[in-house]
């Protein structure tokens, strides 16, 4: 049986969820550092609406392409299509204000700033008023600044963080300072979110909170998400298709279980014998 | 309390108010080094080119006239205008702002990702630029700031001083320039303070200041951000050259008060806006203090010229990030 992806422009998913068409396209990717090939020829799509896994192990380049769709590398060759035009060289600060926010493995937020000022950063991009009106701040840089709290205040009640508002993030746990770095990225309303390995270095609770607020984020927002992950079990849950990396290139492509029963990924994760 | 005492509370209150100036000049430094890791050596000679900028415009001095009477073999000097205080402080501001988009179209963009010591000698270069550039465009004479910023003792707190002390008190000399000084760089201080935590750009300054890749994730351009943050340098340079100016005539040694700044950049931490302030402060307090009660009684007088380095070195070897600084460790 072939997945209904491959032919139909949209499907539906087996939670009723609906799948559009495709949002962003890598064409071909090449990306060398030096004499290194990091990702060697790789294609594959994300369309609207579903929760892309790029799955591997360390060092498989995962994390690479990642850099690659948010703008902080640029691919030798290949070509990147984001909703049917062809990119640029484009600034990841550019590509940012087209709607694509992002995560980080290794947490990157504003260490010195409260969990509300983070998240307001994440509101940046919405907000136009000029220097000069911010400078006097009261008319429209003030209520600016008051209807971009509201979006914040909601975001902040969805990732249940709300006591830990005026806490400067430097001082949380690490859980909690990946729900805010989730929280700074759902900020910008983004069409597409990137998320750098969500659950490394979690526990089990934690894992499990990070699995449904992902899963609610794309349900309730209608949010593409394309996550990072090199730990298969909580991936394979809540995908819907899967891309699996092996040093730098593609080695697999489908639904979970497509790629669950797919040789190559299972040599490559338990290092099984070709014979 | 004996008239010492109130003597003692007289050198308090100038050495909070040195220190106020001082915190002024710190935190353009601190500023520019917070958003974009540069030390930036310049700094000291921005407020001499601002405090030269405005005097020029304000007297209608013919920018280049030098070059200009060379090329042309003319002898023009002025405009023949004067420019008020006011109108004179926002075109000076005006060429502050065209500098710091000048020097990251032609400097800062180049060295994007470069080591801090390059970044530095880049802004020792900008600087003997920036003297030269100063001296070719307004002439190397002293001059004098006239913005009607009064001079002098001030009256009214030495009479109703006096009361303080017994018969040998006559009321605290303070001066009103001082004083002056001290409340705009109280309000300017405030006004930085204020913008950077309410403001959207603001936000987006101390976002650049805490992470780049994190800052550019959410959309926020590092050359914008840096064009900001050296205007806004410029305009403290500006406050800090006509008040230092005010003080001793605009000359070279105007750039020379960068040297002052590096103590209490040392005491409060690189990083630290409120760390300038406390620091400039202490500086300010401490070598008053210390040249009232040790320097000038047992040793000589002129402790005011060292002071500030010996305690800063003092305080590098305890705290070397300073009262305020991020604590720096590295992982082996």
């Amino acid at each position: 049986m072939t997945h209904p992806v491959m032919q139909e422009d949209t499907y539906t998913t087996p939670d009723g969820r609906k799948i559009g068409g495709v949002v962003m396209e890598m064409k071909n990717i090449t990306l060398r550092f030096g004499g290194v090939t990091a990702i060697k020829d790789i294609s594959f799509d994300i369309r609207e609406g579903e929760v892309r896994a790029i799955i591997g192990p360390n060092g498989a380049g995962k994390s690479s392409m990642l850099n690659v769709i948010n703008g902080f590398y640029h691919p030798q060759e290949g070509e990147v299509w984001f909703r049917g035009e062809k990119r640029g060289p484009m600034k990841p600060y550019q590509i940012a204000r087209q709607g694509i926010a992002r995560t980080f493995q290794n947490i990157a937020l504003f260490k010195g700033m409260s969990t509300l000022d983070n998240i307001m950063t994440g509101r940046l991009i919405h907000m136009n008023t000029s220097i000069a009106s911010q400078a006097f701040w009261k008319g429209p840089a003030e209520s600016e600044e008051i209807a971009n709290r509201e979006r914040v205040e909601k975001i902040i009640d969805f990732l249940e963080i709300q006591t830990i508002r005026k806490t400067p993030v430097g001082s949380l746990p690490y859980g909690l300072q990946k729900r805010v770095e989730l929280g700074r990225a759902l900020a910008s309303d983004p069409s597409l979110l990137l998320l750098d390995e969500p659950m490394a270095g979690m526990n089990v609770e934690e894992k499990e909170d990070m699995s449904r607020f992902i899963l609610d984020v794309n349900d309730e927002f209608g949010t593409t998400i394309a996550l990072i992950e090199h730990d298969m079990g909580v991936v394979m849950d809540i995908s819907d298709r899967v891309v699996v990396m092996d040093y730098g290139a593609k080695i697999g492509d489908g639904t979970p279980d497509e790629v669950r029963k797919n040789e190559k990924v299972i040599a490559a994760y338990l290092g099984v014998a070709h014979d | 309390m004996p008239a010492e005492f109130w003597y003692g509370v007289e050198v308090l209150l100038n050495g909070l108010m040195a220190g106020v100036m001082y915190s002024l000049v710190a935190l353009g430094f601190v500023l520019i080094f917070k958003a974009s890791g540069i030390f930036n050596y310049a700094q000291g000679v921005m407020a001499l080119f601002a405090a030269q900028t405005l005097v020029g415009i304000q007297t209608g001095q013919i920018p280049f006239a030098h070059i200009i009477n060379v090329v042309l073999g003319t002898d023009v000097h002025h405009f023949g205008w004067h420019v008020p205080a006011l109108l004179g402080l926002v075109l000076a501001l005006v060429v502050m702002i065209v500098f710091a988009i000048l020097v990251e179209k032609l400097v800062l963009k180049h060295l994007v990702n470069q080591e801090p010591i390059i970044l530095f000698m880049a802004t020792i270069g900008l600087a003997y630029f920036m003297e030269g550039f100063g001296e070719l465009m307004w002439g190397a004479d002293v001059k004098r700031i006239e913005i009607g910023l009064p001079q002098g003792g001030n009256a009214w707190v030495e009479e109703n001083t006096a009361f303080l002390g017994g018969e040998d008190f006559y009321g605290f000399y303070l001066d009103t320039l001082d004083i002056v000084a001290t409340l705009i760089a109280v309000a300017l201080v405030t006004s930085l303070v204020l913008f950077s935590q309410y403001t959207k750009t603001g936000r987006a300054l101390r976002a650049v200041a805490d992470d780049h890749q994190a800052a550019l994730s959410v959309g926020i351009s590092l050359r914008t951000i840096w064009v900001i943050v050296w205007s806004i340098a410029g305009f403290v340079a500006l406050v800090a050259g006509v008040m230092w100016g005010a003080k001793s005539g605009v000359q070279f040694s105007l750039s020379l008060i960068a040297l002052k700044a590096l103590p209490v950049l040392m005491l409060g931490g690189f990083t630290s806006i409120p760390g300038a302030i406390i620091g400039g402060l202490i500086i300010g307090v401490g070598e008053k203090m210390f040249e009232f009660l040790i320097g000038a009684p047992f040793l000589g007088g002129a402790t005011e010229n060292w002071f500030a380095y010996m305690l800063a070195l003092i305080f590098l070897i305890f705290r070397p990030q300073g009262l305020f600084g991020e604590k720096i460790i590295e992982r082996v």
